[in-house]
């Protein structure tokens, strides 16, 4: 591992202007993926700004029935907060569904969201990767890309976006809070993860320097009766190979403003924004889920590695809007 | 894009003072006991403990997250000290297994596990003993599958997993 020289903030304003001041620096949360990646020569940082002592560790409740978490704040913590379990299930079930115990004692939500692809090309410091060197191409695309996404792909990256509780996230409409060297933003999560196109080393539309501070998640009471299903090659400790993230309101059998989102399909967390068109509106029943389920998968570009990912994504889908609606046969 | 801007007060801090990339004096808290370092802030945890204190306990498998066998407390919580900086635990408390006995006896989860015949090569057993008795703490030891999930973070080559939901069962009941 190459050397770095290390800094620990204790505010915000010091931790941005120190790592804005420098190109070569980056900000050091839980350090799982920042110190891995640093470990693999994929990461180059010449300092680390410890950004742990800066007050981001709060859950609280907002006026609209929603969510407001500090960037700090540990995924296990958001996950045993009572207000998260009543409120909104379907990020427990994410968060205590990724990595292990320890690692979500360390890792941080701000640090969840900036987390890098797992694609082994791209942790391989010496394979062409064109999210790693832009231009250099990608090992991928006639490589191993069994795990890679079906989604949102490029001719220049097909790398998977890793994390669940973007999923859940991306379903509720959350918004990512920063702040950087011109100020505070606010993003919609949908803007915070863009499709690769031709520019897969652009990953966030955040400039140097700039921290997420925290993350919200608009009041939605349907929430309560959610949920986050997950599949992959082992049990635990992994991760997905498909998943997906449903909020289905009901009233007299017909489906409300429903939430879907995709996660392990995808280069970005995916909002399936076709399956909820045609669900909104819809009695609910095997049928139409399955028409959803079967349109939102139509634009997919899979390999012949990954193509067991289409089936497998809209069997899942099936699967949690028949569980949440009760319409699931026993089987 | 829904993105709008606010006035920050980012431009007139300071920026922070620079430690390393060479060693640096880092005091570190382990066991209960002081210990004044020189470390380069890029030296991981667990190469602080196992190459400088020479706490060998906790074990590097994979050295990138994916095993478990470096589990040590940091502040009382199970964490992986091959992703964390040694640097990074100053004003911490950090706990291994060699801390876990005291006076001169063993943990009940130590106990337990030689009584439940819970490891072969042993490799992995300092780890699995920190977590499980992290485990047990933070109360997710209910059954059989709860304890299975929750202790997924610590991989064992030797597959001695009923023994060791054997050792976490017999000090869950004793309490
Ligand atoms: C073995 C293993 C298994 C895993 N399994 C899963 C899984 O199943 N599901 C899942 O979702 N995740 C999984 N993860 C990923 C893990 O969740 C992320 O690594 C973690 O969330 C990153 O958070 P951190 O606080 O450790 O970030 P760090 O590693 O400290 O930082 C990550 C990156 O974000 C930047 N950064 C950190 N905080 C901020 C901030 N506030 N503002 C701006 N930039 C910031 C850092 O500079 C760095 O580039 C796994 C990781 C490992 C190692
Ligand atoms: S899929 Fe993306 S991350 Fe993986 S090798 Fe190709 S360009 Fe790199
Ligand atoms: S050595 Fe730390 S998890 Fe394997
Ligand atoms: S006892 Fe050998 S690895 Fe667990």
């Amino acid at each position: 591992m190459r050397p770095i020289s290390y800094s620990r903030a204790g505010d915000v304003a010091g931790a941005i202007a120190t790592v804005a001041s420098d190109p070569t620096s980056d900000f050091l949360a839980g350090g799982t993926t920042e110190v891995d990646l640093l470990r693999q020569n994929v990461m180059l940082p010449r300092r680390l700004v410890d950004i742990n002592d800066l007050p981001l560790t709060q859950i609280e409740d907002r006026p609209d029935g929603g969510l407001y978490i500090g960037a700090l704040a540990r995924m296990s913590d958001v996950a045993e907060a009572p207000t998260v379990r009543e409120r909104f299930p379907l990020i427990r079930e994410a968060l205590v569904l990724g990595a292990s115990a320890q690692l979500r004692n360390m890792a941080s939500m701000g640090g969840n969201m900036m987390q890098r692809t797992r694609c082994a090309y791209f942790r391989d410091a010496a394979s062409p990767c064109n999210k790693r060197e832009p231009g250099s191409g990608c090992s991928a695309l006639d490589g191993f890309n069994r795990g890679h996404a079906v989604l949102g792909v490029s001719d220049h990256c097909i790398a998977t976006h890793p994390s669940d509780v973007a999923v859940p996230l991306m379903a509720l409409d959350a918004r990512i809070h920063t702040e950087g060297p011109r100020g505070r933003r606010v993003y919609a999560l949908d803007d915070f993860f863009p499709e690769p196109g031709d520019t897969p080393h652009l990953e966030h539309p955040v400039e140097h320097g700039e921290l997420v501070v925290g993350i919200e998640v608009p009041g939605m009471p349907a929430a309560r009766t959610s949920l986050y299903l997950k599949v992959r090659d082992r049990e635990s400790y992994e991760f997905a190979l498909a998943s997906v993230a449903a909020v289905v309101p009901m009233t007299d059998g017909v489906i409300g403003d429903i939430r879907l989102a995709l996660g392990g399909v995808a280069t970005k967390p995916w909002r399936a924004r076709r399956a909820e068109r045609i669900l909104r509106g819809a009695p609910a029943g095997r049928e139409v889920f399955e028409r959803a389920a079967f349109e939102e998968l139509l634009p997919a570009r899979a390999t012949p590695l990954n193509a067991f990912k289409v089936e497998l994504a809209r069997r899942i889908m099936v699967r949690a809007l028949e569980t949440l609606t009760g319409t699931r046969s026993p089987s | 894009m829904s993105a709008t801007r606010h006035p920050s007060r980012v431009a007139e801090a300071p920026v922070l003072p620079e430690r390393g990339p060479g060693p640096v004096k880092v005091t570190l808290t382990v066991n209960g006991t002081e210990h004044a370092l020189e470390l380069e802030p890029r030296v991981s945890l667990l190469d602080a403990l196992r190459e400088r204190l020479h706490l060998t306990g906790a074990k590097k498998g994979c050295d990138q997250g994916t095993c478990g066998a470096c589990t040590v407390w940091v502040d009382q919580r199970r964490t992986l000290s091959c992703l964390t900086l040694a640097i990074t635990c100053e004003g911490r408390e950090v706990t291994t297994v060699e801390g876990l006995a005291e006076d001169g006896e063993l943990h009940a989860m130590q106990r337990a596990f030689i009584e439940q015949d819970a490891f072969q090569c042993g490799y992995c057993t300092p780890g699995q003993i920190m977590s499980a008795v992290a485990l047990l703490e933070e109360g997710h030891a209910s059954d059989d599958a709860e304890i299975r999930e929750w202790m997924s973070g610590n991989i064992c080559r030797c597959a001695a997993y009923p023994n060791i939901r054997a050792a976490v069962r017999a000090v869950r009941d004793q309490a």
